[in-house]
This record gives C-alpha cells, sequence and structure tokens, in this order.
C-alpha cells in the first residue's frame, strides 16, 4: 500500500493537520440535524480524508466497509432507455460517487441516486429513522442542469438523505448549491503540517530524517500533502539512508513541461511548434488534465521572462484555458497558446536585440 | 412521503413557513394568496427572484392550506429540475395528472379545496425551451381544472409566450431588520442568544438569503455553543478576511508582478473562491479615492470579463492571475494594449 493511504488518519482524533475543523466537524454532527456540507478546497489538502473520518463519526466502523460496485442506471428518457455505468463506493449507511464521469448525462445520475437512497431509510439503534449520507465527488465538475437537478431534491429528501459534497473550486459550484450546504473550507497545510506529518511517517517506519530534509520536500510540494508523502516515499525508494542533500525528484511529466519550454524559449518556428505538439500530445496521453499542463507551462516560463512580458503571457494562458473549457480538444487551444508565445517572444526579441 | 421526525431535519427545513401568512417581505404575494384563500380564486402564477427568499414555501404553503393533508396528494402535483421535464414528460405526466376530473369545489373544513389541480413547476428556468413551448397548449386545453405555479431565479429564461399567462412576483431579497426577526425567533426556539452585531454580521453574510442565513446560524450553533458572536458567524460563512484581500490590492498597487503571483497563489491553497475574492476586490476598487476614474473603469471592465469566464468553468488561478495583472497595469498607469502583440 502507497503511504498515502497507509497513512490516511482513519478518525478525526487521529488527524495530523486540520484538528480544529475535526473537532468542528465533531461537535457538527453531534445532534441528528446536521445541515447539507460542501467541502472544498486545493486538491491534495486533505478534503477526502476528512469526509472519510466524518462518516466514521456518524456511523461507526460499519462506515469503513465498503463495498465497490459497478452500477447500471436504467434511465427511462420518453421516448428511450438509457444506460449509465459509474463505480460506487457503498456501506450500509452511505454511498459515495462522483456523476461527472458519466459526462453530461450526469444529471440522471443525482435524479436517481439521491430518490432510490431517500427510499430505504436506515432504522438507527434507537429505533429512530435516522439518516443515510450521499457523498457526490467531484461537484464542481457536474453539469449545469445536474446542478439544477440537486436543488429541489437537497431540501424535499433532507431529512431522509444528507448531502456532503466535495471540490477544489467552489466558484464553480452554483450559487444555489452553495446556499444549501455548510461551507466547509480546507485549506492546504502550511509547510510546517507538512513537515509534522512526514516526521510522523518517517517515524512510523522508522526511518532516519537528516535535518532540513522534511522541511525540503515540503517546500517542494505546492502545500499539496498527498504530493509531499509521495514524493517523500519515492525519495525513500531511490536512496536509502537518505542523505541531506539528496536530490528531490520531480514528476516525470513537469519536467517534461520543462523541456517544451526551453524548446520554445530557444526556437520560435513553426517547425518547433510541429515538434513539441508531439511532446503535448504525449502528456494528454499520460491523462494529465490539460488545464494543468498550461498552468505548469506558464508558472515554468513566468520564471524565465520579463516583467513586461509576464502580464502579457499571463493573459493569453487565462485566454486560452477559457477557451479550452468552452471547446472540445484540448490540443488545439494548448497548442494556440504555445503559438501565440512564439509570436510575443520573437516580437520581443526582435524589439530588444534587432 | 412518510411524516418525518422534526429532530433529523437541519434548521432551514425545520423553520420552514406552513402558512402563507408567515411568509416573510413578500407582502404582495401574500396579499393576493390569501385573498385566493378565501374566494379559491387563483390566476397561474410565477415566482421569481434570488436564492432563499421564499418562492418554494410560498407555493407549497397556499397547495396546503387549499386542500389540506388528505386531498394534497391527488390535487397537487410538485415537478422540479430533479424530475425529468423533457418535452414527452411534460405532454404525459401533466396530461394525465390534469385530466383526471376533481369533481365540485367542496370546501372541506377549513380547506377551500377549489375544483382544479395546482401543478408547481419549481426551478422551472431550467427547462428547455422546447418543453417550455409544449406547455403553451396544455395549459391552454386544461385552463378550466388546472392551476400553474411557475417557480424560478430568472425570469428571462421563462419563454413570453408562458410568462404573459401568469401573474407574476418577484421574490425580494430579505432587508436586515426582517430576516433578524426571522432569525431571532429561531433563537427563541433553539435557545440561543445573538446580540444585535451578530445579527447585522449575519444579514450582510447571507446577502438576503434567509436559507443562508439559517444554515450559518445552525452551524454556528453547533460548533461554538448557544451564545452566538459576530465573529463566530464570520467563521462558518466562510467569507474572505479583509487582510487578505487588501493584500492582493497592494501587491498590485507594487507593481511587482511575482509578488502578486504569490499573493494569488496563496489565496489558491488558502482554498478561497475566486469568484467571492471578485466580488470583494470589486469593493475595495469602487471605494478607494486616491484612483481616477479610468483606472477604476479599467480593473472593473477585467473583474467583469473574468467573472464571466468563471461562469464558463475557467481556471481559477488563471482568472485572478489576469485580474491582478490588470489591476498592476491600471494602477500602475501602464498601457493598455499589450507591445509584442501582433
Ligand atoms: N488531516 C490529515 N492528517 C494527516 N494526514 C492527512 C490528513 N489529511 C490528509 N492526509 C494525507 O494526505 C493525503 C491526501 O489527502 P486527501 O486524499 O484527503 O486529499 P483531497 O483534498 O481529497 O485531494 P483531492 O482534491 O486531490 O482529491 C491522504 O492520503 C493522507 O495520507
Ligand atoms: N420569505 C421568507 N419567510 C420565511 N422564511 C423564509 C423566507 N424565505 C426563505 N425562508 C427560509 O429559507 C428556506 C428556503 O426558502 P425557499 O425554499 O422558499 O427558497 P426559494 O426562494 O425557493 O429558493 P431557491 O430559488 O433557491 O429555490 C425556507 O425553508 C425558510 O426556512
Ligand atoms: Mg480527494
Ligand atoms: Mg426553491
Amino acid at each position: 500500500m502507497l503511504w498515502v493511504d497507509k497513512y490516511r488518519p482513519k478518525t478525526l482524533d487521529q488527524v495530523i493537520v486540520h484538528q480544529e475543523i475535526a473537532e468542528n466537524l465533531k461537535k457538527l454532527v453531534t445532534e441528528q440535524d446536521c445541515p447539507h456540507l460542501l467541502f472544498y478546497g486545493p486538491s491534495g489538502s486533505g478534503k477526502k480524508t476528512l469526509i472519510m473520518a466524518l462518516l466514521r463519526q456518524i456511523f461507526g466502523t460499519s462506515a469503513e466497509k465498503v463495498k465497490v460496485e459497478n452500477r447500471t442506471w436504467k434511465i427511462d428518457a420518453g421516448s428511450r432507455t438509457i444506460d449509465l455505468e459509474l463505480t460506487t463506493l457503498s456501506s450500509t449507511n452511505h454511498v459515495e460517487l462522483s456523476p461527472s464521469d458519466v459526462g453530461f448525462q450526469d444529471r440522471y445520475i443525482v435524479q436517481e441516486i439521491i430518490k432510490e437512497m431517500a427510499k430505504n431509510r436506515p432504522i438507527d439503534t434507537k429505533g429512530k429513522k435516522g439518516y443515510k449520507v450521499l457523498v457526490l465527488n467531484e461537484v464542481d465538475k457536474l453539469s449545469r442542469e445536474a446542478q439544477h437537478s440537486l436543488r429541489r431534491t437537497m431540501e424535499k429528501y433532507s431529512a431522509s438523505c444528507r448531502l456532503i459534497l466535495c471540490c477544489n473550486s467552489s466558484s464553480k459550484v452554483t450559487e444555489a448549491i452553495r446556499s444549501r450546504c455548510l461551507n466547509v473550507r480546507i485549506n492546504a497545510p502550511k509547510e510546517e503540517q507538512i513537515v509534522k506529518v512526514l516526521e510522523f511517517i518517517g517515524k512510523k517506519e522508522g526511518l532516519q530524517l537528516p535535518p532540513g530534509f522534511a522541511a525540503r520536500i515540503a517546500d517542494k510540494s505546492n502545500r499539496s500533502l498527498r504530493r509531499a508523502i509521495l514524493s517523500f516515499e519515492t525519495c525513500r525508494v531511490q536512496q536509502y539512508p537518505f542523505s541531506s542533500n539528496q536530490a528531490i525528484p520531480p514528476m516525470d511529466w513537469e519536467e517534461y513541461v520543462s523541456e517544451i519550454c526551453s524548446d520554445i524559449m530557444r526556437e520560435q518556428s513553426p517547425k518547433r511548434l510541429f515538434q513539441v505538439r508531439g511532446k503535448l500530445y504525449e502528456l494528454l496521453i499520460n491523462c494529465i488534465p490539460p488545464e494543468i499542463i498550461l498552468k505548469k507551462l506558464l508558472s515554468e516560463l513566468l520564471k524565465k521572462l520579463d516583467e513586461e512580458l509576464k502580464h502579457e503571457v499571463c493573459h493569453w494562458a487565462a485566454y486560452y484555458e477559457h477557451r479550452m473549457r468552452m471547446g472540445q480538444k484540448a490540443i488545439f487551444h494548448l497548442e494556440a497558446f504555445l503559438a501565440k508565445f512564439m509570436s510575443i517572444y520573437k516580437a520581443f526579441l526582435i524589439a530588444t536585440f534587432g | 412521503m412518510a411524516p418525518l421526525l422534526q429532530s433529523s431535519q437541519p434548521w432551514v427545513e425545520k423553520y420552514r413557513p406552513k402558512q402563507v401568512k408567515d411568509v416573510a417581505h413578500q407582502d404582495e404575494v401574500v396579499r393576493v394568496l390569501t385573498n385566493t384563500l378565501e374566494t379559491a380564486n387563483c390566476p397561474h402564477m410565477l415566482f421569481y427572484g434570488p436564492p432563499g427568499t421564499g418562492k418554494t414555501t410560498t407555493a407549497l404553503a397556499i397547495a396546503h392550506q387549499l386542500y389540506g393533508p388528505e386531498l394534497y396528494k391527488s390535487r397537487v402535483l410538485e415537478l422540479n429540475a430533479s424530475d425529468d421535464r423533457g418535452i414527452n414528460v411534460v405532454r404525459t405526466k401533466i396530461k394525465d395528472f390534469a385530466a383526471v376530473a376533481v369533481g365540485s369545489g367542496q370546501r372541506q373544513g377549513v380547506y377551500p379545496c377549489p375544483p382544479y389541480k395546482i401543478i408547481i413547476l419549481d426551478e422551472a428556468d431550467s427547462m428547455t425551451e422546447d418543453a417550455q413551448n409544449a406547455l403553451r397548449r396544455t395549459m391552454e386545453t386544461y385552463s378550466k381544472v388546472t392551476r400553474f405555479f411557475f417557480i424560478c431565479n430568472y425570469i428571462s429564461r421563462i419563454i413570453e409566450p408562458l410568462a404573459s399567462r401568469c401573474a407574476k412576483f418577484r421574490f425580494k431579497q430579505l432587508p436586515e431588520e426582517i430576516m433578524s426577526n426571522r432569525i431571532l425567533h429561531i433563537c427563541n426556539e433553539e435557545g440561543l442568544t445573538v446580540d444585535t452585531e451578530a445579527l447585522s454580521t449575519l444579514s450582510s453574510v447571507s446577502q438576503g438569503d434567509l436559507r443562508r442565513a439559517i444554515t450559518y446560524l445552525q452551524g454556528a450553533a453547533r460548533l461554538f455553543g448557544s451564545s452566538i458572536s459576530s465573529k463566530d458567524l464570520i467563521s462558518v460563512s466562510g467569507a474572505i478576511p479583509r487582510e487578505v484581500t487588501e493584500a492582493i490590492y497592494a501587491a498590485c498597487k507594487s507593481g511587482d508582478f511575482d509578488l502578486a503571483n504569490k499573493e494569488v497563489n496563496y489565496v489558491i491553497a488558502e482554498g478561497y473562491p475566486v469568484s467571492q475574492m471578485l466580488a470583494q476586490l470589486f469593493e475595495v476598487v469602487v471605494g478607494v479615492d486616491d484612483i481616477s476614474d479610468e483606472q477604476k473603469a479599467r480593473i472593473c471592465k477585467s473583474l467583469a470579463t473574468a467573472d464571466k469566464c468563471l461562469v464558463d468553468g475557467a481556471d481559477e488561478y488563471l482568472q485572478l492571475l489576469d485580474v491582478v495583472s490588470n489591476t498592476m497595469r491600471a494602477l500602475c498607469n501602464m498601457p493598455q494594449e499589450f507591445s509584442y502583440d501582433i
């Protein structure tokens, strides 16, 4: 098992970061009338960990006995039936899924599942009717229609089915949904906190950490706890005992992006553009999300550019990312951004050096 | 639906008014509907307005008050965006429902039970235009025996032929005193104490949305106990602290791109919603008096562009960075046009 999973705290008492939020969550579920919750925050900040620990707090260890199912829904859409397949994780008291995985048909899933859950309401130990919890991941990726579908259902079945929504950017969740939840912001852990987690894992694994080593990993992690733990484990595989100046390896794909940046700064021509196209494809094939590629490209370029150019380049990055979102083929827009960059940079070079 | 256990419902549901007269601040519609209760006459209705202002509450309350619990099921059809409302469904479901006769309007006890059925189309703005068009005919065909209640946030999404058949009511955001009254009522029931400062904070962070105010109140009550302060409410509301917005603005003023980029990264890492950041930045920009109108206009233009892009699903970091870059260029009087863009 990877360390990120092995050392994921199981209960709200065990968390190393976000302790205050964990305490608050405990208080929140002391009564049966907890409102719907929306967890939001950057990737790798610990949302999922808290949600799972919260479920355990509400339902006890039974929440950990989950089964993974590939479920098919048959949707009656008037003139035809639609088959939708989706992986669900469920225990007796909760169901977890990522409806955006079925693309624009996500609304059917949210429509069906809540009604279905509301129908079989569990009985809790005191013989009272309890509620079930539906965890929806990546709600920022839900289509507008799906988000609209959630609105009234969330209210109508709120006695029997409580929702825990999880996403990275809450700006993409409609006002109407946010207004129906208690919003819980999970910020990325500070570097000191990441160091604490790494030291904890080091101790459990019986490792000797040179001074400042954990801090260097944390510094390279971009405040993502997941990323820090992953690179810690990679370091362990590459060389142990650790040496204090041991390199913290970047992710493969990031190195690749850096290469692209050097390529386009060295030469601006259609030929070069054609060459880097191959590299972009390579990244996309390896399932690196296009907006992540674009952001990494930008951050690498910003390191090397003059003040004046930084403004221009960041503008075009925002511009093409937006277009990419509206369009269909990511590669067009990534390439358009690179072409734009080349043209600006070339104009700059000519103006500066003749 | 099975009878609900009171205690297991979130407060927003627990304190949803059951009677039209308890709906706060929407006097016009309350007056018309109170009249309906006496005369049993009711036009088609269209409720529109921002979230959490009582639209759904009002529609459900009048339906319950007209028919009572026994007839409710057979007389009221509630369709919302969670039901499939393609053209076919609209045609069949509504037809099936409307076609069954209701008999004569016999008053039953306190319930007027008028001789028509009510169809509530909640969240009607998410219906397709085709489905709405299909409704026109249905409305006409069954106009004697049905009344439609359309509910939506944006009236512009309702096609004109439907809207013009209805009596339209705009639901207004709740002003501070009305909201405070309602909140105080809940505090009373739940045994909470709030001071006036907390009440005014609650009203400002929830921006006229009573549902949000109630949710914050419940959150604060669970987290911080029965005596609730303004600080507690700010913390559950997830508002962005002033210092953060001010740091961004100061970075823009400094003219140092890397510094501004660092601040933007901070906002993202802290998980603050960028849409809200834009709103708060807007207030700062409009409020300062040491920059020209032209500079303000430049900044506001870029805020508007970014807001639209966010709605389209664009990346939060890139949009905020673009706004910050534009703001910096406006504040430092850098030219609006790019030099190397050909
Ligand atoms: N409170 C915590 N204390 C200690 N370690 C934690 C804590 N939260 C998370 N972690 C560690 O960080 C890893 C990443 O956290 P998690 O999967 O919860 O992130 P996430 O916010 O759901 O990210 P994403 O948005 O990318 O899905 C976990 O696998 C766990 O090892
Ligand atoms: N005018 C009001 N008077 C009393 N309570 C209200 C009022 N408006 C909202 N509320 C409270 O807020 C909750 C949500 O209100 P309601 O469902 O009617 O909002 P809505 O206008 O239908 O919003 P949306 O557009 O998001 O569907 C209610 O349960 C009630 O507790
Ligand atoms: Mg996760
Ligand atoms: Mg409503």
